[in-house]
């Protein structure tokens, strides 16, 4: 069959593909009006949030609810900077240990031989189903039983297992040949040489997703801050906003506040995978579960 | 340092599975041992055997009247619906050029970098109970209904606008892989099945694109058994109460709380607990199933 063309994946325009846009256009208007809603009410004016008939989007952008938002923990100890510091660098740490500690399993798990491999491997596949808050109240005992109530570790530590990331990693580190790693370890090098100079280069997509993955977990999560810490100096910024929109959610003046706060939450995420877009998608064309 | 060399693969290893068994692990095994007694988080657990169980199974009303039926009905539509949701938008977006797919993808994915405290803000406001509410304000003013309806009180949309929210938000992780795998089939196969005399674009889909993206497909089926799993706590932060409104968005994983922080029923809490992770078990198990290799 000469000239056949796939009709999947297309190189150039053809008016053919018109109506796919027709069923797709509609649907992403859909799924972005919540979003753009996030964005238009997060910079309206009071009177604009107070106006009936409501109004979907903003006439008179302003910052105030930003200025409002900063100025709403003026009287309290604890400042909302102190909340977006936690969070950031929860986030921060718990991104550079995930890959770390799933870089290391992931490629024990590929290159290494050793009796428990699959095992291990299995056990971790299963896993990829774990809820959290499935067993919240266990884990609640363990980290009390640890001494782990009340610190900042803990909300970077009860995330950095992340059966995901260890998974994702080896997939990608078994195509990578072994001859490589061998002629490495002629050459002298050890295993932490090898990680460092060799695979993590090699692995640049995957650790962009597992990142991406780790950093959404920890943004968003307040899970640790409801849970295991009292103190509020330790908690994080998701944990404020799903706090400050359970007490003022419900009034007009404050969804403008909670709007900005939704708003510094959402941004990150979105920035970030735009950047990394392109190597999530690589990552995941060799990622399936074999 | 031979020695070292030889346990190596136990130390590159050890940080992920100390961590795995503290935190994973660890309280699954707990959870299990916790669900034989009764353990009210002040005096030490008392073993009494499946108490717990049978309590909930026969003397639970509001689980076996309210939480089961809602959590079946809001994981059937929301994991395999938001499952095939996936696929069929992955596939329209693959048929198209590159920088529009690109575009596509980008916002159907974008509504799952929403955490779920960030959504509650915009759909609670969306679906306000005054006239102020968004959706109320549309309704009447194109004369649908005459007063306001309360959306997030009222018992009987509550579970539905959960649905409604949880499917906004599942193209996730699961989509990107699918997308990944229908782009990455294989050109050839198609040629040589189009010369096996298939005809359309239907049978394209059953007979090639899917058995040739089976690993994207199983871990998109458990990507969005997790994701419907956990995104369980919206019915809670839509309706900002525990239990919710005549229990009518109350899942598992809401009850579980319910017992275990509100009434310090740990006993009883873990034995939901258990009964969670075999429904979660067990709807892996049929993924596995239907598209695992073996």
């Amino acid at each position: 069959m000469a000239g056949f063309t796939p009709k999947t994946n297309p190189k150039r325009f053809h008016k053919s593909q018109i109506k796919f846009y027709f069923i797709l256009i509609p649907i992403a208007a859909f799924m972005l009006l919540p979003i753009i809603f996030i964005f238009s009410q997060a910079f309206k004016p009071i009177d604009e949030l107070f106006l009936y008939p409501p109004r979907f989007f903003v006439r008179k952008p302003t910052l105030n609810n930003f200025y409002e938002l900063f100025a709403a923990t003026k009287g309290s100890t604890i400042p909302v900077s102190r909340y977006l510091m936690n969070s950031i660098l929860t986030a921060l740490f718990t991104v550079i240990f995930t890959i770390i500690i799933s870089v290391f399993a992931g490629y024990a798990l590929s290159k290494k031989r050793f009796k428990a491999k699959n095992l291990i491997f299995t056990i971790n596949n299963l896993a990829l189903m774990f809820v959290p808050v499935a067993v919240i109240i266990p884990r609640y005992l363990i980290i009390q039983k640890l001494g782990l109530i009340d610190t900042f570790i803990i909300n970077i530590l009860s995330l950095l297992a992340m059966p995901i990331g260890i998974f994702l990693i080896k997939q990608f580190v078994d195509q990578i040949p072994d001859a490589l790693i061998e002629a490495a370890l002629i050459d002298g090098a050890n295993d932490f040489q090898i990680i460092f100079n060799l695979i993590m280069p090699l692995l640049k997509p995957a650790i962009s997703t597992v990142g991406i993955l780790a950093f959404q977990v920890a943004w968003n999560s307040a899970d640790a801050s409801t849970y295991f810490i009292n103190n509020e100096n330790l908690r994080t910024f998701a944990f404020y906003v799903s706090n400050l929109t359970a007490v003022t959610g419900n009034t007009i003046a404050g969804q403008g506040i909670a709007a900005a706060a939704s708003l510094i939450m959402f941004v990150p995420n979105l920035v970030l995978f735009i950047f990394m877009q392109s190597r999530v998608m690589n990552t995941m064309a060799h990622s399936g579960l074999k | 340092m031979k020695k070292i060399k030889k346990y190596m693969h136990w130390i590159l290893l050890s940080p992920y599975l100390t961590l795995f068994i503290i935190f994973i692990l660890l309280p699954i095994i707990v959870a299990i041992y916790l669900s034989f007694t009764y353990f009210n988080a002040i005096q030490s657990p008392r073993w009494i055997g499946l108490q717990n169980y049978v309590n909930l199974f026969t003397r639970d009303e509001i689980f076996m009247q309210k939480v089961l039926p809602n959590t079946i009905k809001f994981s059937l539509i929301v994991g395999p619906g938001g499952y095939i949701l996936s696929f069929i938008l992955a596939w329209l977006v693959a048929q198209l050029t590159k920088v529009p797919r690109t575009i596509f993808a980008l916002i159907l994915y974008s509504p799952s970098l929403t955490a779920g405290v960030t959504m509650a803000v915009v759909w609670r406001v969306l679906f306000n109970g005054d006239q102020q509410g968004y959706l109320n304000a549309l309704l009447l003013k194109l004369g649908f209904i005459d007063k306001p309806i309360q959306w997030l009180q009222s018992p009987e949309y509550l579970l539905t606008i959960m649905i409604i929210v949880s499917l906004w938000s599942s193209m996730g992780v699961g989509f990107l892989a699918m997308l990944a795998g229908i782009l990455n089939v294989d050109e050839t196969l198609y040629e040589a099945a189009y010369i096996d005399g298939i005809k359309n674009r239907l049978q394209e889909i059953i007979y090639i694109t899917i058995p040739a993206m089976k690993p994207q497909m199983l871990f998109g089926a458990v990507m969005s058994i997790v994701q419907t799993f956990t995104t369980a706590g919206i019915g809670v932060a839509l309706s900002g109460t525990n239990p919710t409104p005549q229990y009518a968005g109350q899942l598992i994983v809401n009850h579980i709380e319910d017992y275990g922080f509100l009434r310090y029923e740990m006993g009883y809490a873990a034995a939901v607990s258990v009964v969670l992770l075999i429904i979660i078990y067990l709807f892996s198990k049929i993924a596995w199933k239907l598209f695992g290799d073996n």
